[in-house]
């Protein structure tokens, strides 16, 4: 398993907001841990489907160049259960960006449907070393997450 | 703004960014000891004041930085003259008199207290 949870990215406005899709398959081996007789999508896995679409989004806002860490799920609601089969949308945008930080909003899609949102905010850890030191490649922008939002940025500067 | 008007304001935001019930954001209360904020937390909540009340809060001027690392201005696990002078300075809006008693750095989290907040936000909504 990779630990990617969204598939694609359907718009992406740099600096502003975006929308990912996740396709939920009962093919993806921890549906079936959660649970066997009845598979529903975690909650935890869409936080964190929306940590990586607004983490992208915060990310490409200063071009890969700052280590976006997730630092606080200000808000985390859902209302209803995502099953196989269903398609997920996360919709964010950023609500506020410093050198320190950024904080997002968003929403969870269902089948084109709200059924949550999760607020977040993130940290740019080298703007916050309080005496810590971090490796100096960026390794939270790994190939994959940057290749996920490519054709966008590549559209831009057609 | 009346000082009753910014409390009840700095109180919704303490709400909402600590996840709180109403009645626990008392002048008093103290962020990281009695309502539970951790480092994050300070900024989250620059954020949301700045929103709440449309005022700009640069960096270090509500909760100053750059102190406690500061070997001139700790000795011993305790701000020297020169750091209480410099967090005096930069910290017009909070109260020391507990603090002067016994300035170790672990307690300096008594200055953070919501009333703090209130007298910096007055200096800033007045002006």
């Amino acid at each position: 398993m990779r630990w990617i949870w969204i598939d694609r990215f359907k718009e992406f406005e740099p600096g502003k907001r975006a929308v990912a899709v996740k396709n939920v398959s009962l093919a993806e081996d921890h549906l079936h841990d959660h649970w066997d007789a009845f598979p529903i999508m975690p909650c935890s896995l869409m936080v964190e489907g929306m940590a990586q679409t607004a983490g992208i989004l915060v990310g490409q806002a200063r071009d890969f160049k700052e280590k976006v860490i997730l630092a606080k799920v200000a808000k985390a609601q859902f209302d209803e259960i995502v099953v196989p089969g269903d398609q997920i949308e996360y919709h964010t945008e950023i609500e506020h960006v410093t050198p320190d930080a950024a904080v997002t909003k968003g929403s969870v899609m269902r089948n084109g449907e709200q059924i949550g949102t999760v607020n977040l905010m993130f940290s740019h850890i080298d703007q916050n070393l309080a005496g810590q030191e971090f490796p100096e490649e960026n390794f939270v922008f790994t190939g994959q997450f940057e290749r996920l939002v490519a054709p966008f940025l590549e559209n831009d500067d057609a | 703004m009346t000082e009753t008007e910014v409390f009840e304001i700095v109180k919704e935001t303490l709400v909402e960014a600590l996840a709180l019930d109403d009645d626990e954001v008392t002048a008093g209360a103290t962020l990281t000891g009695d309502l539970g904020a951790e480092s994050i937390d300070f900024l989250d909540i620059v954020f949301r004041l700045e929103k709440s009340f449309d005022i700009k809060i640069p960096r270090g001027e509500l909760f100053p930085d750059n102190i406690v690392n500061n070997p001139d201005f700790v000795k011993d696990g305790s701000l020297t003259e020169a750091g209480m002078a410099e967090l005096k300075a930069r910290m017009p809006h909070a109260d020391f008199t507990d603090f002067e008693q016994n300035p170790d750095i672990n307690n300096m989290g008594e200055l953070f207290t919501v009333q703090t907040i209130v007298n910096y936000v007055m200096t800033k909504v007045a002006g």
